[in-house]
C-alpha cells in the first residue's frame, strides 16, 4: 500500500454536488438518514461503507432516479427533486450490477444509448468511444457473453457517450480482475484531468487510497468527510507498525489487551492501533523493549481508520439501544 | 419545441429498433407468437363440437317389433344416434349407460305394440346419460319428431286416426346467422378475442416487467428519455403483432373454416383495434403491479381464466348467473366477443354495436390511466 495520499485539490469554487438532510426509508429500514454532503468539482470522491450502508441509494438519490423522503440538493447546479429531467442529460451513471442488454451487441447497446441522449452524429461518436474504450474489436459480440471487466468497461463508456461532466460510479470494480482494476482507475484519473467529477462508491481501500475526497457512511450516517489525506489524522487513531521475528507471539499477546483495538498483518508487518494513545502505549511498552522487534510510529492507514469507525459507529448504536 | 418532438420521436425510434432487434433473437418467444394462434384455431375450430351427432345408443326390447324397428331407422336416419345392437332386461340397459357404452338407451316395452294398437297411449322411455348436458340436449329433444315421422308410415288403414294430426298452426323456427348450427362459425372469431388477449396482454406485461428484472430498466430511467416515449417504442412492436395475429385468425376463418365475413371490414377493425389497445394497456398495467416476469406471467393467467370462461367464449352468456355476468361485464373480451361476431356473423352496423364499444372505450381509459398514475418515473 502506497503511503502517499494524494495532495487535497483546490476544493473551493461552486460544489458537483451539494445535498442537506437526504433521508430514504424503505418501510421500516431507514437506508439514508439525514445525509448532507458537498461533492466539489474536479476531484475523485469517494464513497465509503459497508455493504447495505446506504450508498446506492444516495447515489440514485443524487441523479434523480430516486425520490428522497425529506431534504434538499443540487447537482451541477440541477436541483434533484425539479430538475431530474436537465440533470439527466449532464450526469452519467453507472449501475452497480451490468444494466445494458446482453441480448444486444456492444455497438447495439452503444448506439440505443446515444441514441436515448439524442446525441447527434450517433455512428462517430459510437465509433469513437469504442475506439476509445478498446471496444472496437468486440463491437459485434453481445454484451451478455463479455467478461466481467470488458462488461464494466462497456458500461464505462456507454455512461460517457453523452459527455458528462459528473459520473456516479456505484461499485464500479466489483468482480473485476487487478488489471482490469488497474486500467479503469486510469481513465478515472483521466477523466478528473479533464474537469470531470467521479464520484466513485467502493469498499476496497486500495482503491480509496487513489480518492481526492473520501466519506464513508453507515447505516445511512455521515461518520467522515474529508479531504483523503486529512482522514487518518481526522481519525485520532494511533497506529504502530511492528516488523521483526515471531510476530505472533506479539499479535497473540496484544490481541484484546486494554487499549488495542485492532491488531492486523500487513505483509511481514503487524500493525497494532488504538484511539487512546496512552493506553496503546502502556500496552505495548514492554513489548517494544524486547529485542528483535522494531517498532516504528506511523499515520494509519485508511482500513485501520474504517475499521476503527466502524466499531466506533456500533458500539455507539448499541450503548444507544441499551439506554 | 419541433426539435424536442422530433428528439422523442428519434427515442421512441431507438427503443423500437432494440425492441424488435431483441425479439428477432428470441426466437422461442417469437415462434410462440405465431404458433399460438394457429395451434388454438386448430384444436378450437376443429376439435370442439357443441352439437355432437352418432351418440352411441342401444335399445333395450324383449321382442323387437315393426314399430321398434322404424323408430330405430329413424334414430339412425337423424344422424344424432348410432345404434350400438339391442338389450334385454333393465339391469344391461343399465349397465350400458353406466359402463359409458351408450349415451342412450331407448326402452321398448313388451307389450308396446299391442297397446299401441289398442290406443292405449304406451309409454317409450329414453334414457340419456345426462351427465352432460350439453351433449345429450339435441338428440333428446329431437326425439319426439323423430318416433312421429317413424310411426307414421305404419299408422295408416285401421290405425289412421292414431296418427299425429298436424298441430293448428306452423311453427317456423329460422336459424338466422348460422342455420347448420355450425360450431366453429362462433368458436372461430371468438378464438380472435381469447389469442389477442391471451398473447398481447402477456408479451407486454413480460416485455415491461424485464427490463425492471435484469436491472435495465434503471439504464432507462437515468436517460432523458420519458416513461411515455419508452412505452411507446416497446408497445408499437406488439401492436403490430397483434394485427399479424389478426390477419393468420381472419384468413384461416374464411378458407380453413369456411366462416363468413358478413359485415364491414373496416367496422371489423376499429373493433380489433380498440381491442388490442385494452389489452396493451392492461398488460402495461399489470407490469406496474409485477415485480418478475414470472409475477407478470401468473398475473395474466389471473385474468385470463374468467375471460375465457366468463366472456361467452366458452358458455352461453346469458345462461351464467347475475353475478357471473356482472363479473363477465367488465371483462374486455366479452364487449369484443359481441363486437367480432356482431360483424362477422350478423352484419351488425356500428349503431347497433355502440353499447358495447362504449364499455371498451371507458375500459381503456379507466386501465390506461391505472396503468399512467402507478408508472414509477423512479426507482422507489
Amino acid at each position: 500500500m502506497s503511503e502517499a495520499l494524494p495532495s487535497a485539490k483546490d476544493e473551493s469554487g461552486p460544489p458537483a454536488i451539494e445535498v442537506h438532510d437526504l433521508r430514504k426509508t424503505f418501510g421500516d429500514l431507514v437506508a439514508v438518514k439525514d445525509l448532507s454532503m458537498t461533492v466539489p468539482q474536479g476531484v475523485i470522491y469517494g464513497f465509503l461503507g459497508p455493504n447495505g450502508s446506504g450508498k446506492t441509494t444516495t447515489i440514485r438519490m443524487m441523479c434523480g432516479l430516486m425520490k428522497p423522503d425529506g431534504g434538499s440538493g443540487t447537482a451541477l447546479g440541477y436541483d434533484i427533486l425539479k430538475e431530474a429531467d436537465e440533470l439527466k442529460r449532464h450526469v452519467g451513471y453507472m449501475t452497480q450490477r451490468f444494466s445494458l442488454y446482453g441480448d444486444l451487441t456492444v455497438r447495439q447497446n452503444l448506439n440505443f444509448i446515444a441514441r436515448m441522449y439524442s446525441i447527434p452524429n450517433v455512428r462517430e461518436r459510437v465509433d469513437e468511444t469504442m475506439e476509445e474504450y478498446g471496444l472496437t474489436q468486440r463491437a459485434d459480440q453481445m454484451a451478455g457473453v463479455l467478461s466481467g471487466g470488458w462488461k464494466q468497461r462497456l458500461a464505462l463508456a456507454a455512461s460517457m457517450l453523452h459527455g458528462p461532466r459528473l459520473l456516479l460510479l456505484d461499485e464500479p470494480t466489483a468482480g473485476v480482475d487487478p488489471v482490469a482494476r488497474r486500467d479503469f482507475w486510469d481513465r478515472i484519473r483521466d477523466m478528473t484531468r479533464r474537469g470531470i467529477t467521479v464520484l466513485v462508491s467502493t469498499h476496497y481501500m486500495d482503491e480509496a487510497i487513489q480518492c481526492d475526497h473520501l466519506c464513508f457512511i453507515l447505516n445511512g450516517v455521515k461518520l467522515v468527510d474529508a479531504p483523503a489525506a486529512d482522514v487518518p489524522a481526522q481519525s485520532g487513531l494511533t497506529t504502530w507498525r511492528v516488523t521483526g521475528r515471531d510476530l505472533r507471539r506479539v499479535s497473540d499477546a496484544l490481541e484484546g489487551a486494554p487499549g488495542v483495538e485492532q491488531v492486523a498483518r500487513f505483509g511481514d508487518a503487524l500493525h497494532i492501533s488504538g484511539a487512546d494513545e496512552a493506553a496503546l502505549d502502556r500496552a505495548t511498552e514492554r513489548w517494544r523493549a524486547e529485542p528483535g522487534l522494531e517498532w516504528e510510529r506511523r499515520k494509519p492507514g485508511l482500513e485501520e481508520v474504517f475499521i476503527h469507525l466502524t466499531a466506533q459507529a456500533r458500539a455507539a448504536q448499541a450503548d444507544k439501544e441499551a439506554a | 419545441m419541433g426539435g424536442a418532438i422530433s428528439r422523442s420521436w428519434s427515442r421512441i425510434g431507438a427503443v423500437l429498433y432494440k425492441e424488435l432487434v431483441q425479439m428477432r433473437r428470441d426466437r422461442i418467444t417469437f415462434a410462440m407468437m405465431l404458433s399460438v394462434p394457429i395451434m388454438q384455431l386448430l384444436l378450437f375450430g376443429y376439435a370442439i363440437n357443441t352439437d355432437p351427432r352418432h351418440l352411441p345408443a342401444v335399445v333395450s326390447v324383449r321382442q323387437p317389433s315393426e314399430f321398434s324397428r322404424a323408430i330405430e331407422a329413424g334414430m339412425v336416419n337423424s344422424r344424432f344416434f348410432e345404434m350400438e345392437g339391442v338389450v334385454t332386461g333393465e339391469e344391461a340397459a343399465d349397465r350400458a349407460l353406466r359402463s359409458n357404452e351408450a349415451d342412450f338407451v331407448l326402452v321398448v316395452p313388451d307389450d308396446f305394440e299391442a297397446r299401441l294398437v289398442r290406443g292405449e297411449r304406451p309409454q317409450l322411455m329414453l334414457e340419456a346419460d345426462a351427465a352432460d348436458p350439453v351433449a345429450v340436449g339435441g338428440p333428446a329433444s329431437a326425439m319426439a319428431g323423430i318416433v312421429d315421422s317413424a310411426l307414421a308410415p305404419l299408422l295408416d288403414g285401421p290405425l289412421a286416426d292414431m296418427a299425429p294430426r298436424a298441430p293448428p298452426y306452423d311453427l317456423i323456427v329460422h336459424r338466422r346467422f348460422n342455420p347448420e348450427g355450425i360450431t366453429s362459425h362462433n368458436v372461430v372469431p371468438g378464438l380472435l378475442g381469447v389469442i389477442l388477449t391471451m398473447t398481447l396482454v402477456m408479451i407486454t406485461s413480460m416485455a415491461i416487467t424485464r427490463e425492471a428484472e435484469r436491472g435495465t430498466m434503471e439504464t432507462l430511467l437515468s436517460t432523458p428519455a420519458r416513461p411515455i416515449e419508452v412505452m411507446v417504442g416497446k408497445i408499437m412492436p406488439y401492436v403490430a403483432i397483434g394485427y399479424v395475429q389478426t390477419a393468420i385468425i381472419l384468413l384461416a376463418a374464411v378458407f380453413l373454416f369456411g366462416v363468413p365475413i358478413r359485415g364491414s371490414l373496416a367496422l371489423l377493425l376499429v373493433a380489433i383495434t380498440l381491442f388490442i389497445l385494452v389489452n396493451l394497456s392492461l398488460g402495461f398495467l399489470i407490469s406496474t403491479v409485477a415485480r418478475s416476469q414470472m409475477q407478470a406471467m401468473q398475473l395474466t393467467f389471473f385474468l385470463f381464466l374468467p375471460s375465457i370462461l366468463l366472456s361467452g367464449f366458452m358458455f352461453p352468456f346469458r345462461g351464467m348467473p347475475d353475478w357471473a355476468q356482472g363479473i363477465g361485464q367488465v371483462l374486455p373480451l366479452t364487449h369484443f366477443l359481441r363486437l367480432v361476431r356482431g360483424v362477422i356473423l350478423r352484419d351488425a352496423h356500428l349503431s347497433e354495436l355502440v353499447g358495447d364499444i362504449w364499455p371498451l372505450l371507458v375500459q381503456l381509459m379507466v386501465i390506461g390511466g391505472l396503468a399512467m398514475l402507478r408508472y414509477r418515473r423512479t426507482l422507489d
